[in-house]
């Protein structure tokens, strides 16, 4: 059991949690996830790590309640409740090293595995410039933590609501194109917005780094139900990922899977609401 | 005058399994496995015993059962095995204790793995014994992988005296035996009461550890443990390599049977994970594995399940009895046909692209080679197909552990007859060593390994 140390929310249907587990906070680092099951019916979810304190064996995790099962943690765990399982630290850490000048691009729910990536550039010494997005305003969340690790910080959003307005690839294709020397750039978000960034860095030659959520049950390398085909050849997000260089992952095969299951998804989330018509006390 | 067949065990019928995950066969009662233990010649020479890779004493638990003293039949068993009720289901008995049975050729082979199944649920149900927690020696050990080796590992050494903690990667312990073998072969709290009698016994199961990851093989030893075992098994599935594999739709083996038996996505909405079969499922090989998943794909909702298989039937590498239950429930055998294209539509898998094959001149593993038969491509109209061609080595111990030494394969190289791997004081065995083999063969590797650790530790 693994008991929920603290918990807040960052925005609509976004909440942080820090959860007790001392061995993947001794071990875990950035780029890296844990898997978690709630309880004895859960299903095992992929998360990434957001930070790790080793002193306290906490865990942070940002979780966006998208389906039922984040659906309700977010309503029915609370700070001091335990979740029954919690497996860590797997996949490949992000190599983190002095490149020079990097660019950290996170949109969405991506802000939060990026940001210990883009703290941990800086810490080697990287110039980082940080490009987050959001929808809206009411969307963005670690905008004080990424400005505390970014050389510059660039903030959009799609409604103009907070920063400027526009997407995460307008101002990352502009610096390319400023004639600016870029040494490394990592895109972490939505599919959608991973391909666009790969693209656009592609015809500068920049290493891309995208980190790939696919579906998974194990999170080991047993499932194979996370393969990618990286260019050309089928690699497992669990244990070969889930960093990948972004010019050569098939993005549109990587959509098409994460979306198999979405009637699954629905009916999941039709019968959780059908037992909480009210909705939950927050 | 000795009864010529094997006493029968009552089955479900098929008609009514193909729609629960409820075990199929029924077990025999007390009368049923008196009758059927008076078969046993007690011929003296026993080579049932060697046939055994544990080496239980069969003739001494037979004749127990003969006698209705099932209480001593399963502690006879429990000396040498410590997963009966386990190895009872889902051994191969035909190829070992019953293969040499004294009594095969002439008539049946007296059915050990039914009785050592009888006894163990007997004792399921009777409570209990011979649970006595031996006295500790002040040594520790580690190891790494709940699964039938480890498992083995576990119950030996802690009957020796050792201090035992064994670390799972899953949720859950049980490996393969929960994760892979459905609930229909091997109910899944058969399993997790032969585990909980490990922990009565004082063995501690420690869920949830990425070894290799929270800490390497390397400070287990350097801490707490006086020596390691390495038992995480055959878990990366095997792919086919041909195009279209990545579409939605095509399933490893390994995702079918995980999202079913370790999840219960047969029971989603329920419990959360949900699985997927369309009308017609396709299984691509022909072990026992392939035989799950189609006997799998049937109990969730397919119509038609098809195995699709490169061989003809005599090289089916399954179980006769699995091929036998398969056919029962309505699997069909498209045999001398290899997948060479999945097909998909946005996506999503529509067909199969199949050539037929013939067989040639034997292969190294001494079956016939198949081989294309040119311009005879087919296409079966599938939206699911699960590969079922066999597993590589868990990547992660191998990866993370530097100077353990592997073979081509990925799989870890130790001694046979000790298990002992390239690092003083760790031992390894099972598929993580072999590449995927039976339950059994797993366990008496880890008895073997156990042996040896011991005679290590008492240096």
């Amino acid at each position: 059991m693994y008991k929920i140390l603290k918990k807040q929310t960052l925005g609509p249907s976004i909440r942080e949690y820090i959860i007790e587990a001392p061995d993947v906070a001794r071990a875990g680092k950035a780029g890296q996830f844990i898997v978690l099951r709630l309880h004895e019916r859960g299903e095992r979810i992929p998360l990434t790590i957001v930070e790790c304190n080793p002193e306290t064996g906490g865990v942070t995790l940002v979780v966006q309640e998208v389906g039922k099962s984040t659906r309700e943690m977010g309503d029915q765990f609370h700070e001091g409740d335990t979740i029954l399982d919690f497996a860590g630290p797997l996949g490949e850490a992000t190599d983190i090293e002095n490149f020079g000048t990097v660019i950290c691009i996170g949109g969405g729910l991506g802000i939060a595995p990026l940001y210990p990536i883009a703290r941990d550039l800086k810490a080697a010494g990287n110039e980082v410039i940080g490009i987050i997005g959001a929808r809206n305003k009411e969307l963005m969340f670690y905008e004080d933590r990424m400005a505390a690790v970014c050389d510059e910080l660039i903030v959009k959003t799609d409604d103009g609501s907070h920063g400027t307005q526009g997407f995460v690839s307008d101002p990352l294709k502009e610096i390319l194109e400023s004639g600016r020397t870029i040494n490394h750039v990592w895109a972490i978000g939505p599919a959608i917005m991973m391909k666009v960034c790969a693209d656009v860095t592609r015809p500068f030659e920049v290493p891309t780094i995208v980190s790939l959520n696919s579906v998974m049950i194990d999170g080991t390398g047993m499932c194979g139900g996370c393969r990618v085909d990286v260019n050309g050849t089928a690699k497992f997000a669990c244990v070969d990922g889930p960093e990948f260089d972004g010019h050569q992952v098939d993005f549109d095969l990587l959509m098409s899977r994460q979306g198999y299951y979405h009637e699954e998804e629905t009916c999941s989330m039709d019968d959780y609401m059908s037992k909480y018509p009210e909705g939950v006390e927050q | 005058m000795i009864q010529e067949k094997q006493t029968p065990m009552r089955e479900q019928p098929a008609a009514e399994r193909v729609h629960n995950f409820n075990e199929v066969p029924l077990g025999y009662t007390p009368d049923e496995a008196v009758q059927e233990a008076e078969r046993c010649l007690q011929c003296g020479h026993a080579p049932c015993v060697k046939g055994c890779p544990v080496g239980i004493d069969i003739p001494g638990f037979l004749e127990h059962v003969k006698n209705r003293e099932f209480a001593k039949a399963i502690s006879v068993i429990k000396q040498d095995n410590a997963l009966p009720a386990v190895c009872g289901r889902v051994c191969p008995q035909e190829n070992q204790c019953q293969g040499v049975c004294t009594l095969a050729g002439r008539f049946d082979p007296v059915a050990i793995g039914r009785l050592e199944r009888f006894c163990a649920d007997w004792e399921a149900e009777n409570g209990a014994v011979d649970m006595e927690k031996p006295a500790e020696n002040g040594k520790k050990i580690a190891i790494i992988g709940a699964g039938p080796a480890g498992l083995t590992v576990a119950g030996e050494m802690r009957r020796r005296g050792y201090a035992v903690t064994m670390f799972e990667l899953l949720h859950v312990a049980g490996g393969v035996l929960m994760y892979g073998i459905p609930e229909f072969r091997l109910p899944k709290d058969i399993v997790q009461r032969e585990i909980r009698a490990l922990c009565e016994m004082g063995v501690d199961v420690e869920v949830n550890q990425v070894v290799g990851r929270t800490q390497t093989v390397q400070e287990l030893l350097d801490g707490d443990y006086d020596a390691v075992f390495i038992g995480t098994g055959a878990g990366l599935p095997r792919f086919l390599g041909v195009p279209g594999e990545s579409l939605n739709g095509v399933f490893s083996a390994n995702e079918f049977l995980t999202r079913t038996n370790l999840m219960k996505a047969y029971l989603f909405p329920e419990y959360d994970t949900p699985i997927k079969v369309g009308e017609r499922v396709v299984t691509v090989g022909g072990g026992n594995v392939a035989m799950d998943a189609s006997r799998t794909a049937l109990r969730l909702g397919a119509k038609e399940s098809v195995i699709v298989y490169r061989r003809s039937e005599d090289e089916l590498p399954a179980r006769a009895e699995e091929v036998h239950h398969a056919k029962e429930e309505g699997v069909q055998f498209q045999l001398l046909t290899n997948p060479i294209e999945f097909i998909g539509e946005k996506g999503n898998l529509k067909a199969i692209r199949c050539i037929k094959m013939e067989l040639g001149e034997p292969d190294d593993s001494g079956r016939r080679r198949p081989v294309p038969i040119e311009g005879s491509e087919f296409e079966i109209e599938a939206t699911t197909v699960v590969i079922a061609v066999g597993n590589g080595p868990h990547p992660l111990i191998p990866q993370t552990t530097p100077n353990l030494d592997l073979n081509r394969w990925g799989s870890i190289v130790a001694d046979p007859e000790t298990g002992l791997t390239s690092i003083r004081g760790v031992y390894a065995g099972g598929d993580i060593v072999t590449g995927a083999a039976t339950v059994i063969e797993a366990m008496g590797a880890g008895k073997r390994a156990a042996a040896a650790m011991h005679a290590y530790l008492s240096d």
